[in-house]
């Protein structure tokens, strides 16, 4: 099997601040890591190989110290990185993002899996991995907690809902969002950090990667941020009042209203 | 203070604490009130290459060398030194092989010791020969194309968790001390079983088991080096392995300095921080200073032992004896700075001060180690040893 894995490099979150300003995260002096969805993503890409065999190559647009991120991605056993880097990729949106990173899966040849995070901790959209099947024109399941099977052109996963979780079976080559209950991400190796570095991480520009430059960056980005906030948290409950019976039949008919039972 | 260290080795200590705090740290407590064997931090420290720091690379490990293995376990030890010894006797017990086994048995054995996937472990006391090693009872007699073993060793750590076995047994009595000989045997052969697990006071996470031998049939090819070379073998491995228990000790003082100092900025008595009366501070000097000597001496001894000199037999025991006094004394004054609460299960100095005791004991006892001091320095000062200017 040949598996990308989409990685992005993201704000350490404890860290995290808004430019109130420019309504855009405050990035300078704040330490970068890997998107925590993301490491179960290169989890699961390398136990597929366990599984199938194959490789795993991890994929990154982002700006030069982004190949940090991908040389910690091949200390963890990843096979290849790629950074696909251009000023002409400045100011993308979920849009923009996902074409990029469409137009570079699909100068890698026969990739049979892509999978990227359930979400990105900073941006948040969850669009980018949709995004991406979107572009190629490939299948695609969202949350999934578990890969059963892989093999013959097709892939049957476990994919996580509100009340439990679907079984959804697709043809290869396909695109998934996985969550955290996957796996458990493994730890470095030494020879993997050896490895990563000395390993060359090619950079893709636009050129490269043949994109459409309408569609790249600023210019293919429709997105307008008109304000970012934190919302305010409201916890929705309501206190029963009256003696316990009266507290009950109403519990009972709220509960009705509800149509929970 | 700068070691200095290469950009490699830096790299094997940051993540070796990674590991510790991340896999261990959650979990030791867990471990010693369970007296649990820590087989899944085994299983990460196998996967990260750990096992693999002073096995050559043609085996399957990384090519380094007695230094790079003691900065691993001494960030483990930082954590925990149950698990930083059943890391550490892994190579205890593959050092033999790896310095005196022939071809096939290094390619056959140590490379599932590189990888993590097979521990291993070394036989020599015995319950009536400890510091007397010369004094062990468990025989080979050879049998055609085998070897049969009948004894019972004592207090093996590893011992039940481990594939694969190096062992000291007698072949020929008559010739006392010349008459042993070392042998690898595998988990599983005809006559190899094991004792209960020992309940003990410290490390309670690390296994420790008889190994009982019972007409145990092993390959004629299991025999490392030559017959009569069992002591050499094991003085050898001592001597390579030694500076890891001075690992453990170094470890565990920083562990407890870490716990004590950050305690004593916390608790407050008589309206202020305990930190500021000067009698603390004195103590937390002391630990402090005498943990950065034990820390000097072992890096020191670490690089004078993997530039192969011909007698490393002082040095090594002088990096064990002071490392493992100082950790002794140094999580002793932990709990004592923590008072009523360093004393409690709660807190992680009464387990470090329980574990360091061991550090004094194995391996050879710290009174055995200044035996071996003192005997290498009267043979120095006798012109014995090439080299030695006296008087
Ligand atoms: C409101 C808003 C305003 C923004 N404004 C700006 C702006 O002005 N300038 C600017 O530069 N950016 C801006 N961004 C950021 C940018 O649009 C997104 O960060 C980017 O498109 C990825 O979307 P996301 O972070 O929501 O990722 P998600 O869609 O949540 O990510 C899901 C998964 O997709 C993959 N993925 C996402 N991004 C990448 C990537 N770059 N490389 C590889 N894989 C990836 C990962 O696997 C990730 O787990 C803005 C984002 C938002 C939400
Ligand atoms: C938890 C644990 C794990 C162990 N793991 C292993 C293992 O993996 N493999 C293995 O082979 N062994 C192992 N041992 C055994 C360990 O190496 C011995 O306990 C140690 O060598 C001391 O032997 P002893 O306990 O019989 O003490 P003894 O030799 O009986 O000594 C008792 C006391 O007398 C002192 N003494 C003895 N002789 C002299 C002397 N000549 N001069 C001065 N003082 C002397 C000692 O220092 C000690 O204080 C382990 C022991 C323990 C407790």
């Amino acid at each position: 099997m040949k598996i990308v894995v989409c990685i992005k490099q993201v704000p350490d979150v404890a860290d995290v601040r808004i430019d109130p300003e420019t309504n855009t995260l405050i990035r300078e002096g704040v330490p970068s890591i890997i998107n925590p969805f993301d490491m179960y993503a290169m989890e699961e890409g390398i136990r597929l190989r366990e599984r199938f065999g194959g490789e795993v190559i991890v994929l990154t647009m982002g700006p030069p110290q982004a190949e940090a991120a991908l040389r910690e991605a091949i200390s963890m056993g990843i096979d290849q990185a790629v950074l696909v880097s251009d000023r002409a990729f400045a100011g993308s949106d979920t849009l923009a993002t996902s074409y990029t990173l469409a137009m570079a899966i699909g100068k890698l040849g026969a990739v049979d899996l892509v999978l990227c995070g359930k979400q990105a901790i900073d941006g948040d959209t969850a669009q980018v991995g949709p995004g991406i099947a979107e572009n190629l024109n490939w299948g695609f399941a969202a949350y999934v907690r578990k890969i059963e099977d892989a093999g013959d052109g097709e892939i049957t996963v476990e994919r996580l809902m509100d009340d439990g979780y679907d079984v959804v079976r697709t043809q290869l080559p396909a695109v998934m969002t996985v969550v955290k209950e996957i796996n458990e991400p493994r730890l470095p190796s030494l020879k993997g950090k050896m490895r990563a570095k000395k390993i060359e991480i090619p950079v893709w520009s636009s050129e490269a990667i043949g994109a459409d430059p309408e569609r790249l960056g600023l210019k293919g980005s429709p997105t307008q941020v008109w304000k970012i906030f934190t919302p305010e948290f409201r916890r929705k409950g309501e206190l029963l009042q009256g003696e316990p019976r009266e507290q009950v039949d109403r519990l009972v008919a709220e509960i009705r209203r509800m149509n929970i039972v | 203070m700068d070691y200095f260290l290469s950009e490699e080795q830096l790299m094997i200590k940051e993540l070796a604490a990674q590991i510790a705090r991340e896999k261990v740290l959650p979990v030791r407590a867990e471990l010693d009130e369970k007296e649990e064997f820590p087989w899944e931090i085994m299983r990460v420290l196998g996967e990260a290459d750990m096992f693999g720091l002073y096995i050559p690379e043609e085996y399957g490990g990384l090519g380094g060398g007695i230094l790079e293995n003691c900065l691993a376990i001494e960030e483990l030890s930082r954590v925990c030194i149950a698990v930083s010894v059943s890391f550490a006797a892994s190579g205890l017990g593959a050092y033999p092989i790896l310095l005196y086994g022939n071809a096939e048995q290094k390619q056959k054995y140590l490379p599932p010791v590189a990888g993590g996937k097979s521990l291993a472990a070394f036989g020599l006391t015995e319950p009536n020969a400890g510091s007397d090693a010369g004094g062990i009872q468990t025989t080979a007699v050879k049998d055609g194309d085998s070897y049969i073993l009948n004894g019972t060793k004592q207090w093996i750590t590893n011992g039940g968790e481990a594939e694969i076995y190096s062992i000291i047994a007698m072949t020929d009595r008559s010739r006392g001390a010349r008459g042993a000989s070392a042998f690898i045997v595998e988990k599983g052969a005809p006559g190899f079983n094991f004792g209960k697990k020992e309940k003990k006071m410290g490390i309670r996470a690390s296994a420790t088991r008889e190994l009982i031998f019972e007409d145990c049939r092993i390959p004629a090819a299991n025999l490392l080096a030559r017959e009569g070379m069992g002591f050499i073998v094991t003085m050898k491995t001592l001597d390579k392995s030694r500076p890891g228990i001075a690992a453990q000790g170094v470890g565990l003082s920083q562990g407890a300095i870490d716990e004590a100092a950050t305690y004593a900025k916390s608790r407050v008595q008589f309206g202020k921080p305990i930190a500021a009366q000067q009698a603390i501070q004195h103590m937390l000097a002391d630990m402090t200073t005498q943990t950065e000597a034990a820390r000097a001496l072992l890096y020191a001894g670490c690089k004078f032992l993997d530039s192969n000199p011909k007698s490393i037999s002082k040095e090594a025991a002088m990096v064990k004896l002071f490392a493992t006094d100082t950790a002794m004394k140094v999580t002793t004054d932990a709990v004592q700075i923590m008072g009523g609460y360093g004393y409690m299960r709660e807190y992680p100095v009464e387990k470090m001060m329980r574990d360091a005791k061991i550090l004094q004991i194995y391996e050879g006892t710290n009174q055995i180690q200044r035996n071996v001091i003192g005997l290498e320095l009267i043979k120095e000062y006798t012109g014995k040893k090439e080299g030695v200017a006296v008087g």
